[in-house]
């Protein structure tokens, strides 16, 4: 192993890491607000890749027959509810079931979008509603119930969404042409400009999060949701708010990091799993509550697995999903919290 | 009904030539029940608040007073009636009682800890910025005036206040939504006494700001200083009420309190 | 026709026509028996004891890949040189089993120090990280796997064919379900169910949770194992695919849809499942127009559907529609009695419980502030104090739930500092909970006989094996005696959740006395009572008062405390501001001040100025 290997491997981590780091700032921000861990997370990017694949391709990809179905499915249930007496926040159902759902449709039916620019602004219109119209039909009714219920509904949606990926994609995999062809030469290491245009995205998103989080009021009643629900209720924060936020915006992480990922790896139905597990291992390191910590997690991943894959690279799973045992036993070391009572 | 049963006080209707025209109570409960499950924490009560007034609800630990302001506020179920400004409530919820107006301090405080108090204090504000009032900022010195010791820590982290303090913040927080009705379950609880007037001094100084206290307290001295009003809750029911100044001196109170004396066998 | 009947009616009837289905259903029938093994072990672990696991398949692959291994490996072969052929199998099972009973007891003691949410996600890790294992190393044949398993033979029979070991499968899985049944019915099975109540209640009452939790564990492994090693025995070759981390999904499915709570339930998930795989794989493809696994999104909605709709499964449908037309078993009485050790109270007037100095600091916070109390055998002595005196922590302090930061406790005159409260049950600790903690479901003598856990000695082996009966009976008749001592015969056979709030606390009461103890710690058993219900409490209490019993009440309630107690003592801010006898403590102005508040005097006047 030399420097010239060490520095390729090291660019191949931060890449990596960087689109796990997303992965985890996701997952964070989902279980913070709802205390869902949101296993599927991973769909979110394999469906936004293969869909901006299909674009490419000229066909009108599945994933906006199914953003149809649900918003349809999602309205039904808003009606059924309010025919029960229940508070229903009308505008945001309109935002997320008619309105959102319908300019996802006008743009890749009506506008046929054709340069690379506009496929991948349609396959992201088509992916954000998807998170508010699954947290409405799968996780809200379920709002109160242990986060163990949550996880095990988590885990039960991601095996539908895999089934229907595959259903939709079929079992080839896709990847889509490179952002850039640069290639940079800095002191004889070459970084190519798509690594570039990967860790730019990426930071612009986490300054994006962290401005609107830490700068917007509704950011801050967000977060507020986080810290203490009763307290957020108290404020007037509307609860079906911070869930359909949170969800939307973990769907366009995902989104984001699906046509990210697209021209680097070739993408199959079931990548998203792995992508969202070790994502997963990231957050865990940051307790599923510190977004810091999670990003320095995604880094630690993305070495570990580049300079794994070098050595042993047919274990190099093994490494990084072993790593969650210590991780694990080393937060609920510090995390000393009170009895679960189920 | 405890053999202590005072009649109502009344204070709206005045006897006499012509029939003068009464404002409704600000709040008013009827026949207010709360259950969790088979067990009924609080029967069958009636209570109002008017405009301009401090009410108090006090009595022994225990005696569901927690429970009563919670229920009000839409945080659990009830059975009875709620009326806001004599509108009749058909569905209690935290939502609907902010919206119109109400604003509860609850017992836990229920603050953002890992958040400053500005932003504590904004967060107050956002059901009138939900509905488009942009005048956070302004409304915030208002509460920097009334609590200049909060205006001092104002960027500090909410967890790294002291008790007093924290009281304060949560007070000032239900005030950003510039409510009618404040109702504040006990604000004494665990903080020192000197700490406790000072507290007492600003609820009580709340009505020069247009706002109706409804304030449930253990610490019975202290409420009834500060009250109108006041009705004691005992075992879920209303055991006596009256005008704050005459029960401060009644010797009932004590009994409650302390369990002296040999009360009637209930057949609940 | 009893449940008893109709389960042997079941078995015999399968047993029937065994040999004349047709090959398909046969095969179908054992992948269903060894699906339900699994099952079966998760309803354990899950179901009972309250731990989720996605990663069953691993063990499952464990237990496949040994004995694949040792029938296989020419390492294995030259190693055991004479061994006959027809004992490799068994060879392969044994280290099978030691295999995993190691492995999961390693990974069980790391992972499962993690609750809630965590420990599910440490099986998805590891259920992931062994498939790339087994799927990677050479010598177990990488992702091609192994081919050429031998048959299991026994005396000469070999159970080469579905068919024969099929039966096996059936005879294995019954037996399993069978010692399951004992193990849950017995003094063990009522500790492990405890589990799943909180730990704070399962070790007050003497369990030790850690171990149980970990036991639990490594028997839901040794099931899988089980079924890895007949799947290998019947498949006759393996590779990594069945046991990924969506089998393990699938396993926890069966469970879920089955009934987690009910080890039938395990059985009817892995035959519904399964029987929908086949179908689904059917008509899917032709349905969908193209070829794959798409049984999963079914399955995915199905869960939804039944975690909204039907949180306990679908076994407890069945089962109610069942009850309809069956009658319920008599008990049958033991041949011996057997009796239990009894220890004697000790003298009255004799200091059973002591805290001296108890200081608990919460970072900057003093929750108590050296509160030095003792509780004399014969004498019930009341705690008292506004909200937020600290009454909650000192509980936690003198039962051992929490230690104190300076101080001492002293219980029975041994310290017991840094002792975990299954060491201060062992020392004739009862107690009770603020928040009624039983198990709903069960009957109220078995929650009360989980309070005499401490007084029978018979192990989980035991009890599968049913030689703990003479025990059980005897562990029974107590609970049944305590449950009369408090009044509420009546309601023995009784689902505990069904009573009201107050006798619900009188049954925690009778689970601390099962346990024999010198030293009862209740924690405000008054709230929520009714006027009669605290009368028949207060006489209760002066019954056990007038037995001997050292008893220390924490209460908000003051007439009931008032006239009852011997002595009292009154915290306030996490000190104590007196103590006495009842008329002492009301006489007294520091606890008036306390009580009802006020403020100084000279701001008295201040304070009416302002609001006037």
């Amino acid at each position: 192993m030399d420097m010239q290997i060490a520095l390729i491997l090291g660019q191949d981590g931060i890449v990596n890491g960087a689109i796990y780091g997303l992965m985890a700032l996701a997952l964070v921000l989902v279980f913070s607000v709802t205390r869902v861990i949101f296993i599927p997370q991973g769909e979110f990017v394999a469906f936004s890749a293969l869909s901006v694949a299909a674009l490419q391709a000229g066909r009108v990809p599945a994933t906006l027959w199914l953003l149809l179905v649900l918003a349809a499915a999602a309205l039904v249930v808003e009606l059924w509810r309010w025919k029960r007496g229940a508070a229903v926040d009308w505008a945001s159902t309109l935002a997320w079931c008619v309105v959102l759902p319908l300019a996802a449709c006008a743009l890749v039916l009506l506008l046929r979008p054709e340069s690379q620019f506009t496929q991948r602004v349609a396959a992201f219109a088509v992916i954000v509603p998807l998170g508010p119209l699954l947290y409405r039909l799968a996780y809200r009714p379920l709002a109160d119930a242990t986060v163990l219920t949550l996880l095990i509904v988590s885990v039960a949606l991601h095996g539908v969404l895999v089934g229907l990926g595959l259903l939709f994609f079929g079992a080839e995999g896709s990847r889509t042409p490179a952002f850039s062809e640069l290639r940079l030469d800095l002191g004889g290491v070459a970084i190519t400009g798509q690594a570039l245009v990967v860790v730019a995205v990426t930071a612009a998103l986490v300054v994006l999060m962290f401005l609107f989080f830490e700068r917007s009021i509704v950011g801050k009643a967000l977060r507020a949701t986080a810290i203490n629900r009763v307290g957020a209720r108290l404020m007037g924060i509307p609860t079906g708010l911070s869930g359909d936020l949170s969800f939307a915006l973990a769907a366009a992480i995902g989104a984001v990091s699906g046509l990210l990922i697209a021209p680097i790896t070739t993408i199959y139905y079931d990548t998203g799993f792995l992508i969202g597990l070790k994502g997963f291992v990231a957050a865990i390191v940051g307790g599923l509550a510190s977004y810091p910590l999670a990003l320095v997690g995604a880094l630690i991943v993305g070495q570990l697995e580049a300079f794994s894959s070098f050595w042993a690279s047919a274990f190099k799973e093994v490494f990084v999903f072993t790593l969650i045992i210590p991780v694990l036993w080393w937060r609920s070391l510090s995390s000393r919290h009170v009895e679960d009572e189920e | 009904m405890s053999r202590w049963a005072v009649p109502k006080a009344n204070s709206t209707v005045a006897e006499g030539e012509g029939t003068p025209v009464t404002a409704p109570p600000l709040l008013q409960l009827e026949d207010f029940c709360v259950s969790y499950g088979p067990v009924e924490a609080v029967h069958h009560v009636d209570l109002r608040v008017d405009n301009g007034e401090i009410v108090t609800v006090i009595g022994p630990n225990g005696a569901g007073k927690t429970t009563l302001l919670c229920a009000a506020m839409g945080l659990l179920p009830s059975r009875g009636r709620v009326l806001l400004g004599g509108e009749s409530m058909t569905r209690i919820s935290v939502e609907a009682m902010v919206a119109r107006g109400v604003g509860l301090v609850p017992e836990k405080r229920e603050l953002f800890g890992e958040m400053p108090v500005e932003d504590n204090l904004l967060l107050g504000g956002f059901s009138r910025w939900w509905r488009g009032e942009r005048d956070q900022r302004r409304r915030m010195d208002e509460v920097f005036a009334i609590f200049p010791r909060l205006a001092e820590r104002r960027a500090q982290l909410a967890s790294t206040l002291s008790g007093g303090e924290r009281q304060m913040l949560a007070i000032g927080r239900a005030l950003m939504a510039r409510p009618r009705l404040l109702m504040l379950d006990e604000p004494s609880l665990g903080l020192a006494p000197l700490i406790v007037r000072e507290v007492l001094q600003v609820v009580s100084s709340l009505r020069q700001h247009g706002v109706s206290v409804l304030l449930v307290e253990q610490n019975a001295r202290a409420a009834l200083q500060v009250a109108d009003r006041a009705y004691v809750l005992e075992m879920g029911a209303i055991a006596l009420q009256g005008a704050a100044s005459e029960l401060l001196h009644d010797r009932r109170i004590i009994d409650t309190y302390l369990g002296l004396g040999a009360r009637a066998d209930q057949a609940a | 026709m009893t449940r008893r009947h109709l389960t042997l009616a079941f078995i015999v009837a399968l047993a029937a026509v065994w040999s004349f289905l047709p090959d398909f259903s046969v095969t179908v029938l054992s992948y269903i028996g060894l699906y339900a093994l699994v099952a079966a072990g998760l309803v354990m672990l899950t179901g009972v004891g309250g731990m989720t696991s996605f990663g069953q398949a691993a063990f499952v692959g464990t237990g496949a890949y040994a004995t694949a291994w040792i029938c296989t490996s020419p390492i294995v072969a030259s190693a055991l040189g004479g061994v006959a052929p027809a004992l490799l199998p068994w060879i392969g099972l044994l280290f099978g089993i030691v295999l995993t009973f190691l492995i999961a007891w390693g990974l069980g003691a790391i992972t499962l120090r993690l609750s809630g949410h965590y420990l599910p996600l440490c099986t998805i890790a590891w259920g992931l990280s062994f498939y790339f294992l087994f799927g990677n190393l050479e010598f177990l044949g990488g992702h091609t796997g192994v081919a050429g398993v031998p048959a299991i033979v026994v005396a000469g029979v070999s159970f080469a064919s579905p068919r024969s070991l099929g039966l096996v499968i059936w005879g294995v899985l019954l037996l399993a379900l069978w010692a399951l049944h004992n193990l849950l019915d017995s003094r063990e099975g009522r500790a492990i169910r405890a589990l799943k109540g909180g730990r704070v209640m399962a070790e007050s009452m003497g369990v030790d949770t850690g171990r149980y939790r970990i036991k639990v564990f490594v028997l839901a492994a040794l099931l899988a194992a089980l079924s890895g090693w007949l799947y290998a025995h019947l498949q006759r070759f393996i590779n990594p695919t069945p046991f990924n981390l969506n089998i393990g999904i699938e396993y926890l499915f069966m469970a879920v849809v089955g009934g987690a709570g009910h080890l039938w339930g395990a059985v009817l998930g892995a035959a519904l499942i399964t029987l929908l795989k086949e179908q689904l794989q059917d008509i899917l493809p032709s349905l969908l127009g193209s070829s794959g696994n798409f049984e999963v999104i079914v399955f995915g909605l199905l869960m939804l559907v039944v975690l909204q709709r039907f949180a306990d499964g679908l076994w407890p449908t069945l089962a109610r529609l069942c009850n309809r037309f069956l009658k319920p078993a008599a008990a049958r009485a033991p041949r011996h009695a057997l009796t239990l050790p009894e220890a004697a109270l000790p003298p009255r007037g004799q200091i059973v419980l002591e805290a001296k100095a108890v200081t608990k600091r919460f970072g900057g916070l003093v929750a108590n502030d050296a509160v030095s109390l003792d509780v004399k055998a014969g004498e019930i002595h009341a705690l008292i104090g506004p909200n937020g005196a600290g009454k909650s922590t000192f509980f936690n302090m003198i039962s051992g739930v929490d230690d104190p930061s300076e101080g001492e406790v002293r219980l029975m005159d041994r310290p017991m500092t840094g002792q975990p409260s299954r060491a201060f049950a062992a020392l004739g600790l009862g107690r009770t909970f603020q928040h009624v903690r039983l198990l709903g479901q069960r009957r109220v003598i078995e929650n009360v006989a989980l309070g005499a856990h401490r007084r029978g000695q018979r192990g989980w082996i035991a009890s599968m094996l049913r030689l703990d009966r003479a025990e059980e009976a005897a562990l029974l008749a107590q609970a049944r005696r305590q449950i009369e001592r408090c009044g509420l015969g009546e309601f023995t056979e009784v689902p505990a959740g069904s009573l009201a709030l107050g006798q619900q606390r009188v049954v925690e009461i009778a689970r601390a006395l099962a346990g024999q103890p010198a030293v009862l710690l209740l924690d405000e058993p008054a709230a929520g009572l009714r006027h009669l219900e605290k009368r028949a409490l207060a006489i209760l209490l002066g019954q056990l008062r007038a037995e001997g019993l050292g008893i220390l009440v924490v209460e908000h309630d003051m007439e009931f405390v008032m006239n009852l107690a011997d002595r009292i003592t009154v915290l306030e801010f996490g000190a104590v501001i007196a103590r006495g006898t009842p008329a002492q403590v009301q006489c007294d102005p520091k606890v008036l001040d306390a009580y009802l508040g006020g403020v100084d005097e000279p701001a008295d006047e201040s304070l009416a100025e302002q609001t006037a």
